[in-house]
């Protein structure tokens, strides 16, 4: 796994995606995952667009930590975000307008989630280019691949489609596409969660 | 009239499109604080003061700066610069003047910039074009409704502390199940108002 140099990149990527899942493990940026995830492609999409300005961000970071003066950090952070935040929303307002009528809101409220703005301040503003891009990468896939899990089965049994096609012809349980149905489905995947490690012998992780 | 158009936000922001239930922004802080009640009043009202006042800056920057110079695109940046400065100002100056106050409630003064709402509100605002007065009676329904909720959150979750819970759905998960049947209970105030 280890490289010439002794950085794990295949251990960054792993811990974002499992140990230090932002949604299931950390419980910060929630608000996307419910607002968002009635519909396997609306969920897709808004973990893309964090999976870009994760790295987006976690590679400028780098790049300038030796001129960041410690003091005035954390404005320049959200400087930095909220610029590739802004990127992020009008290539989506040109590209995709259907998907950014509904989700817009919410794209620009990337601004606002402590995960990226923690992994700037914890990994990036400390680490070169190379270990922040995979930390980036595997924040990201985390975050996409819990939006991933949530949207499908959301989609799948409140409407009985996939990415907009019909796969199940029965009568939908129409209460996991109402905002009810996302807390529900993300409170039962996160308990799903905590008891598969729980069997796996690790310690579970009380978030209380 | 008018007074009525107010009083209709006002209803709609806090009951119909509660921010936490219906618009889900705000869920970090809603379910990091809403474990006591004192906790939950405090983090309400410093909250709601702050996002009326942070939004009323917002519009007349947006409107008598932003909107002439045509920069209305750099809105993100602009906004989520006014609300950190005015909550790092409000926390400095609170520590001067009153240091009673800022034992009290100085501690959530951190966490609020990291709260989604706050930024959501202008955004919000500057998006469905509001006048001065619509945009403060929205910012201060959305603030009454996130209160709401915290409110009933802190007094479910007081007890659920006690409750006997299956083990992997101790703390969060189980936090979200009952989020889940407090929002459902909101959709029924969805028919009360027709806008």
């Amino acid at each position: 796994m280890a490289q010439k140099d002794t950085v794990d990149y295949f251990g960054l990527i792993k811990n974002g995606i499992f140990k230090e899942n932002t949604i299931f493990k950390l419980a910060l940026s929630l608000c996307p995952s419910i607002a968002v995830t009635n519909n396997l492609r609306n969920g897709v999409l808004m973990g893309t667009a964090v999976l870009f300005v994760q790295v987006m961000v976690n590679i400028t970071i780098s790049l300038m930590r030796s001129f960041i003066h410690p003091r005035i950090r954390l404005p320049i952070f959200m400087l930095v975000i909220s610029g590739w935040v802004t990127v992020t929303d009008m290539t989506m307002a040109a590209f995709a307008p259907e998907a950014y009528k509904q989700m817009g809101l919410y794209i620009q409220l990337i601004v606002a989630f402590a995960s990226i703005l923690a992994r700037a301040e914890m990994f990036a503003s400390k680490n070169k280019i190379v270990p922040s891009l995979f930390d980036g990468i595997g924040m990201g896939l985390g975050f996409l691949g819990a939006l991933t899990i949530i949207s499908f089965f959301r989609e799948i049994l409140g409407k009985g489609s996939l990415w907009g096609f019909t796969i199940i012809q029965a009568k939908p349980l129409l209460i996991m596409v109402l905002p009810a149905g996302g807390f529900f489905a993300v409170g039962i995947l996160m308990g799903f969660f905590n008891w598969m490690g729980m069997r796996n012998g690790s310690k579970s992780r009380e978030t209380l | 009239m008018e007074f009525a158009k107010l009083f209709e936000i006002i209803i709609a922001s806090s009951l119909i499109n509660n921010f936490v239930f219906t618009r889900f922004l705000g869920l970090c802080i809603f379910f990091g604080v809403s474990r006591k009640m004192e906790t939950a009043i405090g983090m309400s009202i410093t909250f709601t003061s702050v996002m009326m006042i942070s939004t009323a800056l917002s519009w007349i920057i947006f409107h008598f700066i932003m909107v002439p110079l045509e920069i209305t695109f750099l809105k993100i940046i602009i906004f989520i610069g006014i609300v950190a400065g005015f909550v790092q100002a409000s926390d400095t100056i609170m520590r001067k003047i009153s240091p009673g106050l800022y034992y009290k409630l100085g501690i959530y003064l951190a966490l609020i910039s990291t709260n989604c709402i706050i930024l959501a509100v202008p955004l919000i605002s500057a998006g469905e074009h509001y006048s001065f007065i619509e945009s403060i009676a929205f910012a201060f329904g959305s603030g009454i409704g996130f209160a709401l909720a915290m409110i009933i959150m802190a007094s479910i979750r007081e007890k659920l502390e006690l409750a006997n819970i299956p083990a992997p759905f101790k703390g969060t998960p189980i936090a979200f199940i009952v989020t889940g049947l407090i929002a459902l209970a909101f959709t029924g105030f969805s028919g009360l108002i027709k806008i």
